[in-house]
C-alpha cells in the first residue's frame, strides 16, 4: 500500500480505522444497555431519553460537534473537570475525534441493537427464570447471545458510519494530520489544495473499497449467526 | 399438599380459584380453551402475580398477599414445561439440559443428568441443536431440562397440544415414568380427556375462571352434574385397576377394580401392574334380570343411584357396583320399560373389548 499511497495518505487510512474502531469499542456497550432500557423498561422521561439518543441523526453534524465543543472544551462543564483532574483533553485530539464519531454513530448502534433485542422471544427469558436464572444471569446467558445478530449489525453499521464521519469530527476535533485527520477530512483537504485531485481519487477509492469489504463481511457473519440460532 | 387460592383480574374475566390437592400426585387442570388454565399455571410459576390469595406447596409458602410473601420465579424451584418447549436456540441439547441443573443448589441435586437422559431416552439427541429436533423430541428435552432444575413441583401446560397423535403416544409414557419413578408432583394442564384420564390423580375442573369441582379424578368422572358428563366429553367412568390373573387359554385377563373383577382381552402386562381403565357410558348395557346364554363376559350386579335425562331421548344412569360407580347411557324408553329409578337392582353388562386399558 505504501508504494501506492504517500505516508500521509496511509496515516489517514489507519487513523480512520482506529478512530472508527475506538468509537465502536466504547460506544457499543452503552448502546446495547440503552437499547435494553428503551425496549424493555418503562420509566419517567423515557420518551425524552429516546429523543435525545436519536438527536444526532437529525441535527446537522456540525451542530453536534459544536455542542461537544461546548460540553467537552477545556472550559466546558464536562471538559474542565476531565482536564483538571485527569489531564484528559479531548478537543483537537484523536480521542476527541473518536468521541465525536461515537456520538454520531450511537443512534445507529442503538437502533440495530434494539431490533436485535426485539427479535428475542421473551418466552425464552421466562423459561430461563423458571430454571433459576436471576436478572443479570438471564441477560448474559439468554438475551445477549440471542441479540448478537443485532449487536453485530450495530457494530458494523457504527464502524462504517464512523469511517465516514465528517462534520462533527472537524468541528470538535479539527483537521490535524496524524491526529484527527481521518479519510473524509483528508479527501476534503486534498480537494482544497492545488493538484490534490489524484490523492482525493485514491483515498475515495479506498473509502469505497473499505465500505464494500465491511458490508460483505457483515452479511457473511450475519448468515452464520442465523444458522447458529436456527432462524 | 398443593394449596392454591388466588384471584386475578384478567382481560376477559376474573380468575377466582381455590383448590387443594394431595402431593405427590398428578393434578390435572381441565377445561375448555379460555377457562383460565394457563393463567392459573403462570400464577403458580410466579410469571404473573395474583391480586390476592395464597399459593403453598407442602410447607413452602410461595405467595401470600396477606403476609406480603412473593417468592421470585427464579427461587420458586417450580419446573415449567411450556406448550412450545422454549428450548434455547443458541445452545445444544446438552447445554439446554444443564441450564437448570447448573443453577440448582449443589446440595440438592437428587435428579442426576445421566438418570434423566436415561429416563427420557435423550442419549442420541445430546449433540443435536434444538432446531434439528422433531416436536416430540423437543418436548422430551424441555421435560428433561425442567426436571434437572430439581423442581419441587412440575408444571406442564398442554405439553402435548402441538403434537400429532403418534408423537403424543411417544411422550406420554415418559410423563408416566416421572409420576411413578420420581414421585414428582405434577400439575398437568390439558383439554384432552384421554390424557387426563391416563395421568391424573386429582382433577380440577375449570370454567371461565372458576373451579367447578375438584377432587379425585375417579370420583369426579362418575358424577352426572359436571360438564365431564356432557356428551361432548365422551362420558365414561375411570378406575384404577390391577392385573389380577391371566387366562391365556381363553385369551382373557382379569382386572381387579373397586367394583370387583372385569375380564378384558389378554393384556401383555405382568401380574400386579396398575393401570387406569375407562369404561364409556355408551358401551354399558343395563338389565334388571341376570341374562343367560349371552356372549358378554362382564355382568356386574349393582344398584341404580340416579337417572339424569340427557338429550332429547336419552338418559345417563349411574349404577353402584361394589365400591365403584359405573355410568350407562341408555334411552329414556329403556328407563321406562325397565323401571330404572334410584334403588332398583340392575346388572351392568359390558363386552370385554370395550374396557379401555390403553388410554
Amino acid at each position: 500500500m505504501s508504494d501506492w499511497l504517500s505516508p500521509a495518505e496511509t496515516q489517514a487510512v489507519w487513523l480512520s480505522l482506529q478512530i472508527a474502531g475506538r468509537a465502536v469499542l466504547f460506544g457499543l456497550a452503552p448502546a446495547v444497555a440503552m437499547a435494553w432500557l428503551l425496549a424493555r423498561r418503562d420509566f419517567w422521561g423515557k420518551a425524552l431519553l429516546d429523543g435525545l439518543v436519536h438527536v444526532p441523526l437529525i441535527l446537522p453534524p456540525v451542530v453536534v460537534g459544536y455542542m461537544l465543543l461546548l460540553l467537552f472544551g477545556v472550559r466546558g462543564p464536562l471538559g474542565a473537570p476531565l482536564y483538571e483532574w485527569f489531564g484528559i483533553r479531548l478537543v483537537f485530539t484523536s480521542a476527541g475525534a473518536a468521541l465525536a464519531t461515537a456520538v454520531m454513530a450511537f443512534p445507529l448502534m442503538v437502533r440495530a441493537a434494539r431490533l436485535g433485542l426485539e427479535a428475542v422471544d421473551p418466552g425464552l427469558e421466562a423459561a430461563a427464570r423458571t430454571l433459576g436464572a436471576g436478572p443479570l444471569d438471564r441477560f448474559l446467558t439468554i438475551t445477549l447471545p440471542l441479540m448478537l445478530p443485532g449487536i453485530l449489525a450495530g457494530a458494523i453499521i457504527g464502524f462504517a458510519a464512523g469511517l465516514g464521519e465528517f462534520g462533527a469530527v472537524i468541528t470538535f476535533a479539527a483537521n490535524v494530520p496524524g491526529e484527527t485527520q481521518t479519510l473524509p477530512l483528508a479527501i476534503y483537504s486534498a480537494l482544497q489544495s492545488p493538484g490534490g485531485d489524484a490523492t482525493a481519487a485514491r483515498l475515495a477509492s479506498i473509502s469505497f473499497g473499505l465500505a464494500l469489504v465491511f458490508l460483505l463481511l457483515s452479511e457473511a457473519v450475519a448468515r452464520r449467526l442465523r444458522v447458529w440460532l436456527g432462524r | 399438599m398443593l394449596d392454591v387460592a388466588v384471584t386475578k383480574r384478567l382481560g376477559g374475566f376474573d380468575l377466582d380459584v381455590a383448590f387443594t390437592a394431595p402431593l405427590p400426585g398428578v393434578v390435572a387442570l381441565f377445561g375448555v380453551s379460555g377457562a383460565g388454565k394457563s393463567s392459573l399455571v403462570n400464577l403458580i410459576a410466579g410469571l404473573a402475580r395474583p391480586d390476592a390469595g395464597h399459593i403453598r406447596v407442602g410447607d413452602d409458602v410461595l405467595f401470600d398477599a396477606g403476609r406480603g410473601v412473593d417468592v421470585p420465579v427464579e427461587r420458586r424451584r417450580i419446573g415449567y414445561v411450556f406448550q412450545d418447549a422454549r428450548l434455547f436456540p443458541h445452545q445444544g441439547v446438552a447445554a439446554n439440559l444443564r441450564y437448570g441443573l447448573n443453577r440448582a443448589p449443589a446440595g440438592d441435586r437428587r435428579i442426576g443428568f445421566d438418570a434423566v437422559v436415561d429416563l427420557l431416552g435423550l442419549e442420541v439427541l445430546l449433540t443435536r441443536r434444538p432446531h434439528h429436533l422433531s416436536g416430540g423430541e423437543r418436548q422430551r428435552v424441555a421435560l428433561g431440562r425442567a426436571l434437572l432444575a430439581q423442581p419441587r413441583l412440575l408444571l406442564m401446560d398442554e405439553p402435548l397440544a402441538s403434537l400429532d397423535a403418534a408423537r403424543k403416544r411417544e411422550v406420554l409414557p415418559y410423563v408416566e415414568r416421572l409420576r411413578d419413578e420420581l414421585k414428582l408432583p405434577i400439575v398437568y394442564v390439558s383439554h384432552a380427556m384421554n390424557e387426563v384420564a391416563r395421568l391424573a390423580d386429582t382433577l380440577v375442573l375449570l370454567d371461565r375462571g372458576r373451579v367447578l369441582a375438584h377432587g379425585p379424578l375417579t370420583e369426579l368422572a362418575a358424577r352426572a352434574d359436571l360438564p365431564l358428563a356432557d356428551d361432548g366429553f365422551d362420558v365414561g367412568a375411570i378406575f384404577d385397576a390391577r392385573v389380577a390373573h391371566h387366562d391365556a387359554e381363553r385369551g382373557l385377563t382379569a382386572l381387579a377394580f373397586a367394583g370387583g373383577s372385569l375380564l378384558s382381552p389378554l393384556l401383555d402386562l405382568p401380574l400386579g401392574t396398575h393401570r387406569r381403565i375407562r369404561i364409556r357410558a355408551r358401551d354399558v348395557v343395563l338389565a334388571t334380570r341376570r341374562p343367560e346364554a349371552i356372549s358378554l363376559h362382564n355382568i356386574l350386579p349393582g344398584t341404580v343411584l340416579d337417572v339424569t335425562p340427557r338429550g332429547p331421548a336419552g338418559a345417563l344412569v349411574r349404577i353402584q357396583v361394589g365400591e365403584a360407580v359405573l355410568l350407562a347411557r341408555v334411552t329414556r324408553d329403556a328407563v321406562t320399560q325397565l323401571g330404572l329409578r334410584p334403588g332398583v337392582a340392575a346388572f351392568a353388562l359390558l363386552k370385554s373389548a370395550v374396557i379401555e386399558t390403553d388410554l
